[in-house]
Order: structure tokens, then C-alpha cells, then sequence
């Protein structure tokens, strides 16, 4: 069921990406006008539990959803199938997470 | 891979180009999401190290690629809605209608994104 | 030449296996001609050792299935008139299925795939059981009903990107198959049905082109039905259920 079950993660972290990324989005538009700058970013994130957890929550979906996707694109595309190709998207995933809630720490403490 | 060509006669549907841009968007952000993630983290170092990375980020073939960026996580996002309607929800026809709503979507963002770094 | 009727018909000819090269032939154009009107005159009358399939000439049998002008059709079914691009007419064996020769391919590989993904039917009574009524206003009836024309052409299987990139994957047909036993309440093994297609090569490899549903001559919808599976396997995978 192993198919199965990648395939409903990527499809319910699809659906919790799916207004995290509008709120994104909007936040990008907002935040270019006039340049962007740390101190303004920073100014909006840090300290903010809210931020936090809005960026830690999309981390976590994106580090699970973007690994899946690249899975079957290395499948298809390259014909890459073995169990090679789940260990090398986990370690893509992990490095993702790590990646990203070192980044969600550095702007949001 | 692709093989014989992209534009197979068979191929040249809506349906086929919705699903070639949903995976080379998402592709591109696949490739540009531990960068972005990476150059965040510069925060921790100290807010002078991220205004050195803002100060990069201005020089204008960087700001064309950003642009791009933002259109393809729109487009990612319109032609990901397409599929999870498709499978999720009771359709009739719809498949162009939602192909052109998840496009239509990207341009607007896109323009919207243009304006305000002008601005 | 445009699209008008001219006289003859060019016709590009695949000969050969993997190996081989097209062959033009000079076919009287008539109206109302079909594609398997074509190539019967061909074979007829020209190249008596051309290979080709077809039995009923009606749309029923899903034997005369090639690939016209780079699109997997029902050769029997299709006119010529509608298919001419720019007075060319090329006529190739359906993709992503091994060549025998000329215009026949080997099927064995998709009628294989109906299998793994349990695309029989498992009965539930004998023939001494009472019969069962069915009522044709349930909505897995009415599902089932959907998708149950289908004539094994194998268009959509040729029309398939994911066919074509997945040698695992089993195919709109086999999948169509599925979809219509798992709302066959006659069936004995419905939970046999959906572990088999969720195994690798199964409904969750499905992207949702949609081709199948572009190229089905007989109108069937397998990307709805493929997506039917989706949302029962999915939940069962995660539910706990059976």
C-alpha cells in the first residue's frame, strides 16, 4: 500500500499547501512594494509564534509534499525506480525540513 | 523520458499541457526552495548578512528570476487545485475551465508582482 | 491539395517490425471511405502481404485500432475526410505496445495488466443460486453502467504518457475494468480489486492527462473512474478498512 499511501500524503499536504501558499503569495505582493529589506522582514517575523508556526506548519507540508513529486518524476523521466530512488528523496526531504525550520528559527527568533 | 518528441499529435490536449507545466513548475521550485531556504537562514547570522543577500537579490536578472518564481508557485498551485478537483469532487466537464482558472491566476499574480516591484 | 476529394490518396505505410521504414501507397479516394477502407484496398490490391487487424468493421470488436496521423483511433470508425491533415494520411501500429509486423501489434502485455490489476469477475453466487436483483438507479450501478462499454481497443493504452513512462503501469483500460467491478455488487472480491490496484503501477500512477478520456472512441470517461479508485484505496489505505 506503499503507493497508495504517498499518494494520499501528497494529496493532503496538496490541500493544506493550498491556502498557505495564497497567504504567501499575498505576503510576497505586500512585501516588494517599495524593496525588500532584513529589517522589515525580520520586523514582521520575529517574536511573532504566529509566523512561526505558519511557516513551520508550511515547511513541514512542503518537505513532505516536494519529495513525493520529485519521486515520480525521477521514475518516469529517468527511469529510476529502484530503492535507491526512495532513500535518495528521503535524504532530499529530511534536508528540506532541515533547511527550512533552520530558516523559519533565523527569522522568526 | 518524454521520448518522440513532446508534440506528439496524441499529446496536444489541454489536459497534457496542464500536467507538463504542473510538473516543470514544479520542478523549478524543487530546485530553488533549499535556496531560498538556505539564504532565510543567513537571519541567524545576523540581520547585515540577509540585507547582503537583498542586496544581491536587486540586481535585475535575479528580480526577473524571482518574478518567474512566483508565477510558477501560482501556476504550481492553480494546476495542483485543477488535479485535487478532478479526483476529489464529483465533475462533469470541466477540465479546460479549471485549466484556464489555474493559469488565468498565475498571469494575475504575475502582473500584480510586476506592478509592485515597479512600484 | 488541401482537404478536398482528389483522386488518390497518398498513404504512408509502417512495414516492418521495430525496424522498417513507411511506405507510400496510391489509394483511390472515395467518399465515406475509412481508414480500414484504406488499408483493406492496400492489402487487397497493392501489398497482398501487409499485416493488419480487424474483424467486425462496425465498432464493436476493438480489433482495428492504429495509430492515423500520430493519434491512436478505431480505424473502422474513423473517415478518412476527417482525419486528412493537408492531404497526408500516415497510418502506424498503436505506441507503447511491442510490433509484430507492419500494423499489428502484440496485445499480450495489456490483456497481462487487466489481470494484475483484477479486471475479472469474481462471482459471488452459482447458477443455482436465486438470481440477484440489480437495481440499475444505485449509484454504483449507474458507475458501474458508465464505464462497462468498453471494447479493449487499447487506444487509451496507446494514448497514455504515464503507459509510456511507467513500464508498471497498468493502463486507463485495466483501471476502467476495476472501477466497473468495484461497483459490480455481484463481484465476490471488491477488496481484492482495490489492494490490486494499489500496488505499484496501479490508479495512484495516474496524473490525470486525461488522454484516455481525450482519445476513447467509444466515449468512456477511465480518468473519472481511475479517480473513483483513487479516492476509495487512498482512504482505505489510511481508514484502516478492509
Amino acid at each position: 500500500m506503499l503507493e497508495a499511501r504517498l499518494y494520499l500524503l501528497q494529496r493532503a499536504t496538496a490541500l493544506l499547501l493550498a491556502p498557505l501558499v495564497v497567504v504567501h503569495l499575498v505576503v510576497i505582493l505586500l512585501a516588494v512594494r517599495g524593496g525588500l529589506s532584513a529589517a522589515e522582514i525580520l520586523a514582521r517575523t520575529q517574536g511573532s509564534t504566529v509566523w512561526a508556526a505558519f511557516y513551520g506548519v508550511f515547511v513541514i507540508a512542503v518537505a513532505l509534499h516536494a519529495p513525493i513529486g520529485l519521486r515520480n518524476l525521477l521514475g518516469e523521466w529517468l527511469g529510476w525506480r529502484d530503492g535507491s530512488r526512495d532513500l535518495a528523496v528521503l535524504v532530499f526531504g529530511l534536508a528540506l525540513l532541515g533547511l527550512g525550520l533552520r530558516a523559519v528559527w533565523g527569522v522568526t527568533t | 523520458m518524454i521520448g518522440d518528441g513532446i508534440v506528439r499529435a496524441s499529446r496536444n490536449h489541454a489536459g497534457f499541457w496542464a500536467a507538463l507545466a504542473h510538473r516543470l513548475s514544479g520542478l523549478a521550485l524543487i530546485c530553488f526552495i533549499p535556496l531560498h531556504f538556505l539564504a532565510l537562514g543567513l537571519a541567524i547570522e545576523g540581520e547585515a548578512k540577509l540585507d547582503t543577500m537583498l542586496a544581491w537579490s536587486d540586481n535585475p536578472l535575479v528580480k526577473i528570476s524571482e518574478w518567474g518564481l512566483v508565477v510558477l508557485l501560482a501556476l504550481h498551485l492553480g494546476l495542483g487545485l485543477r488535479v485535487l478537483a478532478l479526483e476529489w469532487l464529483p465533475w462533469r466537464d470541466p477540465r479546460k475551465g479549471l485549466i484556464a482558472i489555474g493559469a488565468g491566476g498565475a498571469v494575475v499574480v504575475g502582473l500584480v508582482f510586476a506592478l509592485n516591484l515597479a512600484g | 491539395m488541401g482537404d478536398t476529394i482528389t483522386e488518390t490518396l497518398a498513404v504512408e505505410v509502417w512495414r516492418g517490425r521495430d525496424e522498417g521504414q513507411f511506405e507510400t501507397f496510391e489509394v483511390p479516394h472515395r467518399e465515406s471511405q475509412t481508414v480500414l477502407d484504406v488499408v483493406t484496398w492496400i492489402q487487397r490490391n497493392a501489398e497482398p502481404a501487409l499485416a493488419y487487424r480487424f474483424a467486425c468493421r462496425v465498432g464493436m470488436c476493438g480489433s482495428c485500432a492504429m495509430t492515423v496521423n500520430g493519434r491512436p483511433r478505431w480505424t473502422c470508425r474513423t473517415h478518412v475526410s476527417e482525419v486528412l491533415d493537408g492531404g497526408r494520411l500516415r497510418i502506424e501500429p498503436l505506441a507503447n505496445l511491442p510490433r509484430i509486423k507492419d500494423l499489428v501489434c502484440d496485445l499480450t502485455p495489456f490483456f497481462e495488466k487487466w489481470q494484475t490489476a483484477r479486471g475479472r469477475f469474481e462471482p459471488s453466487a452459482t447458477r443455482h443460486d436465486p438470481m440477484v436483483p440489480v437495481s440499475t438507479e444505485s449509484p454504483e450501478r449507474r458507475a458501474a453502467d458508465a464505464g462497462i462499454e468498453c471494447i479493449n481497443c487499447a487506444v487509451c493504452y496507446a494514448a497514455c504518457d504515464v503507459v509510456r513512462w511507467n513500464p508498471d503501469y497498468v493502463g486507463p483500460a485495466a483501471l476502467n475494468r476495476a472501477w466497473t467491478l468495484v461497483n459490480d455488487e455481484r463481484d465476490g472480491d471488491r477488496n481484492g480489486v482495490l489492494q490490486a490496484v494499489s500496488q505499484a503501477g496501479g490508479c495512484h500512477s495516474c496524473h490525470t492527462h486525461a488522454s484516455c478520456l481525450e482519445h476513447c472512441p467509444v466515449g468512456l470517461n477511465p480518468t473519472a473512474g481511475i479517480a473513483g479508485l483513487k479516492r476509495l484505496t487512498a482512504l482505505a489505505a489510511f481508514g484502516g478498512g478492509d
